[in-house]
C-alpha cells in the first residue's frame, strides 16, 4: 500500500462537512450564551443534537484517519511547519471528540436532562454535581476559544499552501480534485504538487 | 513559477498575503461579534447578572437573585385532568417527585423577609421517563415589565443610593413613568402585603407556554398553584425576625404537608401569550391538573435544590415554550448565574471564595 497525494474521498467529504458544523457550531455555542434574545432558545435546541453528530462524525472520521495514511507533507517544507502542522491536527481531532463529550458530561453534571429534540433524550454520562459542572463548562468555553484559534490556524495555513506555496497541499483535501494518479489532465498544481511531495512511503 | 518564495515580492503575492490575512481576520471578528465583545451596549445574560449583583453586592455561591429561600421537596399527584391537552408524563394520573424552594426576590441572601411583598415557588419535576420540567413562580399575577430590555433598566432604577441604602425614588418613578406596561404589577404591588408564610400563597407561571397534545395540537396555556392552607392564622412572629418565613416552612411542616391546587388556564384565541404584564380574562378555562404535596423542608445551603437552575425552558415532551420574549432572557440569565454560583462552589480559578461563615454574616 502507498500513500496518496490527495485524502481519500470519504475523508474529503467528512472533512468539509465537518469544517462547516464545527464552525456553525462554535459560532451558536458563543452566540447563545451571549444573548437575551430568542436566539438563545432556538440555538440551545441546535447546540445539542449537533454536537451528538458532530461526536459521530468524529469517531468516524479518527478510524478513516487511523486507516490510511494521509499525504505526506511536502518534503521541502521546514521542521517547524511540520510540527506544527501535525500537533494542531492531532488537536483538532482531540477537540472535535473532547468538546461534544464535555458538553454531554457537564449537562449530565449540572442535573439537566440531555435533550436531543422534544421527546429524544439521551442518558446522562455523569452524576449530579455542581463543582464538576462548573469545571466541565469552564473547559468547554475555554476549549472552544482553543479550538477556534487552532482552526484559524488551520484556514491561514490552508490558504497559505493554497496561494503562497502552491504546494498541492490544499489541494490534497479539496473537494472536486479526484487522486492525482488517475488525473493526468489536472492542472498545473498538481505538477506542482508532484514537484514538492516527498516519495511515497512503503507502508 | 514554480516555487514562488524565490521570486522577489510581487504585488500578486502581496495580494495573496492580504487574502489570507483578511479571511483570518473576518472570522475571528464575526466570533467576536456574535459573542457580544465589539457591541459592549447589546443586552446580554451577563450584563443583566452583573446589574443584579451590583445592586446587592457579591455573595458567593449563591444566587444572583431571590438569594434567599429555603428548600423543600414532597410530590405531584396528576388527576389526568389534563392528560387531554398536554402529552407530557406528568399528567398522567401519576405521582411524580418534586425538589423545590421558596425564595424572595434580590440578591442579598440575608435580606428581611419583610423587605418585600413577593414570594417566589421554583419546582423541579422528576419525570418517571428521565425528562423534567422546571418553573419559577411568583406570589404576583403578573410580572412587572414584559422584555428583558424593560427588566435591565428596571433593575438599574432599582439600584440602592449608596447614601440611604434604598433605591432611588425619582429613579423609580421615572421608570415607572417611560413603562406604562408595569401599571398591572403595580396595582397588585400596592395592596400586597409581605405574607406571613410561603405557604398560604398563589404562585403563578407568569409567562405563557404551550401544551402539546398527542395529536400535536398545541394550547397556549399559564398555569399557577393555589394553596389548600389559608392565612387565616398566620404564623406569629417577632417584630424583628427577619427570617420568619423559613421558621414558618419549619413549622408548619411539622404538623403536615403542604397542598397546592396546579392549575392550568388555557388561553382563547386572541389571548396574549408574548406579554406578562397583562392577565387573561377571569373567565377563562382552567383545568386543575393535580396536587402539589409539599412534604419536607432543608437549609438551602445544603439542601437538593442548592445545585438546581429552575430555567423555564427545561420543558418536558408536551410542553413548550411561547414567544414571551421573558422566557429565553430567564433562561439565559440564570445560566449565566448558575456558572458563577457553581464556580464559587468548585473554587475555580478567580471565582469570588465562598465565606463558610457567610450565614452567620448580616448586611
Amino acid at each position: 500500500m502507498t500513500t496518496s497525494a490527495t485524502f481519500h474521498p470519504l475523508a474529503r467529504l467528512l472533512h468539509w462537512t465537518m469544517a462547516l458544523l464545527i464552525l456553525a457550531m462554535l459560532f451558536i455555542g458563543v452566540g447563545m450564551v451571549g444573548t437575551v434574545s430568542p436566539k438563545h432558545s432556538w440555538l440551545l435546541a441546535i447546540h445539542r443534537p449537533l454536537g451528538l453528530a458532530i461526536l459521530l462524525l468524529a469517531v468516524m472520521r479518527l478510524t478513516i484517519r487511523l486507516r490510511r495514511r494521509p499525504p505526506a507533507l511536502p518534503g521541502d517544507m521546514p521542521r517547524w511547519q511540520c510540527y506544527l502542522a501535525h500537533a494542531s491536527h492531532w488537536l483538532l481531532y482531540g477537540l472535535m471528540l473532547a468538546m461534544p463529550l464535555i458538553g454531554w458530561a457537564m449537562q449530565s453534571a449540572g442535573g439537566y436532562p440531555i435533550m436531543l429534540g422534544d421527546a429524544w433524550r439521551v442518558p446522562a454520562i455523569l452524576p449530579e454535581n455542581a463543582a464538576l459542572f462548573a469545571w466541565l463548562r469552564e473547559a468547554h468555553r475555554y476549549l472552544a476559544y482553543l479550538f477556534l484559534l487552532t482552526i484559524l490556524g488551520h484556514v491561514g495555513a490552508a490558504l497559505y499552501h493554497a496561494l503562497i506555496r502552491r504546494d498541492g497541499v490544499f489541494q490534497s483535501m479539496a473537494l472536486g480534485v479526484r487522486d492525482r494518479g488517475r488525473v493526468e489532465e489536472d492542472t498545473d498544481l498538481v505538477e506542482e504538487a508532484e514537484a514538492t511531495t516527498s516519495p511515497p512511503r512503503p507502508e | 513559477m514554480l516555487d514562488p518564495l524565490d521570486t522577489p515580492p510581487s504585488p500578486r503575492l502581496a495580494w495573496r498575503w492580504i487574502t489570507i490575512g483578511v479571511t483570518v481576520g473576518l472570522l475571528a471578528a464575526a466570533f467576536a461579534y456574535v459573542a457580544g465583545w465589539l457591541t459592549p451596549r447589546r443586552l446580554t445574560p451577563a450584563r443583566i447578572v452583573n446589574a443584579l449583583q451590583d445592586n446587592s453586592g457579591l455573595h458567593p455561591g449563591f444566587r444572583r437573585n431571590h438569594a434567599k429561600g429555603v428548600c423543600v421537596s414532597g410530590y405531584f399527584e396528576s388527576t389526568g385532568a389534563a392528560a387531554p391537552y398536554s402529552s407530557a408524563s406528568v399528567f398522567a394520573p401519576v405521582r411524580t417527585p418534586v425538589v423545590g424552594r421558596f425564595a424572595i426576590p434580590g440578591g442579598n441572601p440575608y435580606a428581611p423577609d419583610g423587605g418585600t411583598p413577593i414570594r417566589s415557588l421554583a419546582l423541579r419535576f422528576n419525570l418517571a421517563d428521565g425528562q423534567q420540567w422546571r418553573t419559577g413562580m411568583n406570589n404576583s399575577p403578573v410580572f412587572a415589565v414584559a422584555t428583558p430590555q424593560a427588566f435591565y433598566e428596571q433593575v438599574l432604577a432599582s439600584r440602592p443610593d449608596p447614601a440611604t441604602g434604598k433605591p432611588d425614588p425619582a429613579k423609580l418613578a421615572a421608570f415607572f413613568a417611560a413603562h406604562p406596561e408595569t401599571a398591572a404589577f403595580r396595582t397588585w404591588a400596592k395592596t400586597a402585603k409581605p405574607s406571613a408564610s410561603f405557604g398560604t400563597e398563589n404562585y403563578y407561571g407568569l409567562n405563557a407556554f404551550y401544551l402539546i397534545d398527542t395529536a400535536s395540537q398545541r394550547h397556549a396555556v399559564r398555569w399557577r398553584v393555589v394553596p389548600e392552607a389559608h392565612d387565616d392564622s398566620p404564623s406569629a412572629h417577632a417584630a424583628d425576625d427577619s427570617d420568619y418565613l423559613t421558621r414558618d416552612v419549619q413549622q408548619r411542616l411539622a404538623q403536615g404537608p403542604l397542598r397546592w391546587h396546579l392549575l392550568l388556564t388555557l388561553a382563547a384565541p386572541g389571548d396574549p401569550t408574548n406579554d406578562a404584564t397583562q392577565a387573561w380574562p377571569a373567565d377563562r378555562t382552567s383545568v386543575d391538573a393535580g396536587t402539589l404535596v409539599i412534604e419536607r423542608e432543608q437549609a438551602q445551603d445544603s439542601g437538593d435544590c442548592r445545585d438546581i437552575n429552575y430555567d423555564p425552558t427545561v420543558l418536558p415532551h408536551g410542553i413548550a415554550i411561547s414567544d414571551d420574549p421573558l422566557l429565553p432572557a430567564r433562561s439565559a440569565a440564570y445560566a449565566d448565574s448558575y456558572l458563577r454560583r457553581t464556580n464559587e462552589e468548585a473554587g475555580a480559578p478567580g471565582a469570588p471564595h465562598v465565606d463558610a461563615h457567610s450565614a452567620e454574616r448580616k448586611p
